[in-house]
C-alpha cells in the first residue's frame, strides 16, 4: 500500500519534471524540420527559473479569479496525473478515485478558469482568445464524449488502468477497426486541445492571430510562470493517456518492483519521443487552419469518432 | 485458426478505413484531395479482396485485388489527367450545395442507416466477413450518390461515382467471392470508359463555358456565333 502511494507522487514527479523537456524538445525539433538550429531543449526550465524571480504586476481592476487561476491551472494537471497510468500498468493508490470522465472534467475545471481569468482584467486580446477557445473547446467536447463512451464501453470499465489491458490482450484487438479509428480521432483531439498547429500556432507572435496564447498575455513573474508549466504539464497529460491508455500500453511497469518502476521512466519517454517526432512532422506538414475551418477539421475527428463507435456496436 | 482470425481483423480495419476515405471524399474540398482519398479508397478495397481471398485461396478474389491496383489507382488519374489536365492539378476550393460541416453531419446519418438497413441481410449471409463487407459498401454507394448530388463540379461528380462503384464492389467481394472474372473484367473496362466520356464531355463543357461548374448549368443560352 505504502509503495502504491509513493509511486502514484513519483508519477507526479515525473510530470513535472519533464513536462517543460516535452516543451523544450518539440521547440528544438520543429526549429531543426525548418533548417534552423532551434534554442536549447532545456530553454523551458530555464524560462519557469527566470519567471519566478521576477515581480509580479496584478491589475487593481481584476478580481480573485485573476490571482486564483494560475494555481487551479499548475495544479488540475497534476491531480489528472493521480488517476491515469504514467509509470505502472496496475491502478495505484488514487486510481479509484475517478475514472476518465473524471479526469476530463478536472482538465475542463482548469480550462474553465484559465477563460474566465482572461476575459477578467478586460485587456482586448484576452476575451478574443477566450471566446476562440470555447469555440474550438465546444467543437472538441462531442468527440470527447463519444472517443470516451466507446472506449469505456468496449472495456466494460471507465478506469483508465482497466480500458489499457483491453487493447493488448489478445494482440489482434490491437488492430480492431475501432481501437484504430479512436486512435485517429483522440490524434485530431490532440492537435486541438494542445493548441498545436493546424489549430492554433504555439509560436506566434501576433495577437490577432492567437487563441490559446492570448489568454496568459496579462501574467506576469511568478503566476506567468506557472501558466506556462501547467500548460505544458496538460500537454504531457494528454499525450500519456493517447500513449499509455489507448495507442500502446507497453513499457510500463507490471510489478511493484522499484526498479521496473524506475525502469519505466526512460521508456516512457522514449514512447514520448517517438510521438514529439510524429507530432512535429505533422504540424511542419500542415498549414494553421483559418478560425472557420476548425469545424471542419473537427468534424472529420467527430464523424471518426463516431465510426468507430457503430463498427463496433454492429460487428457484436 | 489464428491466422485466419487475424485475416478477418485486418479485413475489418481495412473496411474501417475504407469508410473514413469514402467521408474524406465528403470532406475535401480540393479536387486533387478528393482524388487521392478515392485512390486510397481503392487500395483498401483491393486490400479486402486480397485478405479475404488469400486463405483459402480463391482465384476471383485475387484477381479483383490486381484489377483494382491496376485500374483505379493507376489508369483512371492517368486517363482524368490526359483529359482534363488543368482541372486535376487545380487548387481551386470545389463549390457544393451544403457547407461541409453540415454534408459530414449528413454523412455520417447515412452512414449509420446504411448499417441499421443492412443487418437483415448480413445475418443472413452469416460469414463474419459479410458483417463488415456489407454495411461498408452499402455506406460508400450512398455516400458516392451524396457526393454526386452535393458537389456541383464535374470531376468530384466522377469521383462520387466511382466512389459507389467501389462501395458495390466492397460488397460483392464478401457474398459472391466466386463471381465469374469475365463480369469483373467488364466492370474494369467500363470504369475507364466511364471515365473517359465524362472527361471528354467535362473537357467540352470546359471549353464552351470556361468552367466545370456543371451546377452553375441551370439555364439555357443560346450559343452566340463565332
Amino acid at each position: 500500500m505504502t509503495s502504491h502511494i509513493l509511486f502514484n507522487l513519483l508519477q507526479v514527479a515525473v510530470v513535472m519534471a519533464f513536462a517543460p523537456l516535452l516543451a523544450g524538445v518539440t521547440n528544438r525539433l520543429k526549429e531543426v524540420i525548418q533548417s534552423k538550429h532551434g534554442p536549447n531543449i532545456l530553454q523551458p526550465y530555464w524560462d519557469i527559473w527566470k519567471l519566478f524571480h521576477k515581480d509580479e504586476v496584478i491589475s487593481d481592476q481584476s478580481s480573485w479569479i485573476f490571482r486564483f487561476t494560475p494555481y487551479l491551472v499548475f495544479i488540475t494537471p497534476l491531480f489528472v496525473t493521480l488517476l491515469i497510468p504514467v509509470l505502472t500498468s496496475y491502478p495505484l493508490f488514487f486510481a479509484f478515485m475517478g475514472d476518465m470522465l473524471g479526469a476530463g472534467f478536472v482538465l475542463a475545471l482548469g480550462g474553465f478558469f484559465f477563460t474566465l481569468a482572461a476575459v477578467d482584467t478586460a485587456n482586448p486580446y484576452g476575451p478574443m482568445g477566450a471566446s476562440r477557445t470555447r469555440l474550438v473547446g465546444f467543437l472538441a467536447e462531442p468527440v470527447f464524449m463519444i472517443v470516451f463512451f466507446t472506449v469505456s464501453f468496449i472495456a466494460g470499465s471507465t478506469i483508465p488502468y482497466i480500458v489499457q489491458q483491453q487493447w493488448v490482450q489478445p494482440l489482434s484487438r490491437f488492430f480492431e477497426p475501432a481501437h484504430v479509428l479512436i486512435i485517429l480521432a483522440f490524434f485530431i483531439l490532440i492537435l486541438a486541445e494542445g493548441g498545436r498547429i493546424p489549430v492554433d500556432n504555439p509560436s506566434g507572435h501576433f495577437e490577432l492571430a492567437m487563441i490559446d496564447e492570448s489568454k496568459g498575455l496579462e501574467y506576469s513573474g511568478p503566476a506567468a510562470a506557472l501558466m506556462k508549466w501547467g500548460g505544458e504539464m496538460k500537454l504531457f497529460v494528454l499525450i500519456c493517456v493517447f500513449l499509455n491508455v489507448l495507442f500502446t500500453p507497453w513499457g510500463l511497469a507490471s510489478t511493484t518492483a522499484v526498479s521496473d518502476v524506475l525502469l519505466a521512466i526512460p521508456l516512457v519517454l522514449f514512447k514520448i519521443l517517438i510521438f514529439v517526432v510524429v507530432l512535429v512532422i505533422v504540424e511542419s506538414s500542415l498549414a494553421k487552419l483559418r478560425l472557420f475551418r476548425i469545424s471542419e477539421f473537427l468534424g472529420v475527428a467527430f464523424i471518426t469518432s463516431v465510426a468507430a463507435m457503430i463498427m463496433w456496436l454492429f460487428a457484436m | 485458426m489464428a491466422g485466419e482470425s487475424f485475416l478477418y481483423q485486418f479485413n475489418a480495419l481495412t473496411g474501417g478505413l475504407f469508410l473514413l476515405c469514402t467521408f474524406g471524399m465528403v470532406a475535401t474540398r480540393q479536387v486533387q484531395g478528393c482524388m487521392r482519398f478515392f485512390i486510397l479508397q481503392s487500395l483498401f478495397l483491393a486490400a479486402s479482396a486480397f485478405l479475404l481471398g488469400i486463405h483459402p485461396v480463391l482465384w476471383g478474389l485475387l484477381a479483383v485485388a490486381a484489377i483494382n491496383v491496376v485500374n483505379k489507382p493507376i489508369l483512371v488519374p492517368w486517363l482524368l489527367r490526359r483529359t482534363i489536365p488543368e482541372e486535376i492539378h487545380t487548387r481551386r476550393e470545389i463549390s457544393q450545395v451544403l457547407n461541409i460541416p453540415a454534408a459530414l453531419l449528413l454523412a455520417l446519418a447515412i452512414a449509420v442507416g446504411a448499417y441499421f438497413l443492412t443487418l437483415p441481410w448480413v445475418n443472413l449471409a452469416g460469414t463474419s466477413a459479410a458483417g463488415v463487407n456489407i454495411p461498408i459498401g452499402l455506406a460508400a454507394l450512398l455516400l458516392g450518390a451524396f457526393t454526386l448530388t452535393v458537389r456541383r463540379e464535374a470531376v468530384p461528380q466522377l469521383l462520387g461515382l466511382l466512389a459507389m462503384e467501389n462501395g458495390a464492389f466492397f460488397t460483392s467481394i464478401a457474398i459472391a467471392p466466386e463471381l465469374h472474372l469475365l463480369v469483373e473484367l467488364i466492370v474494369a473496362f467500363d470504369v475507364l470508359i466511364a471515365v473517359f466520356v465524362i472527361g471528354v464531355l467535362t473537357r467540352a463543357i470546359h471549353k464552351q463555358i470556361g468552367t466545370t461548374q456543371v451546377g452553375a448549368l441551370a439555364a439555357l443560352r443560346e450559343e452566340s456565333s463565332r
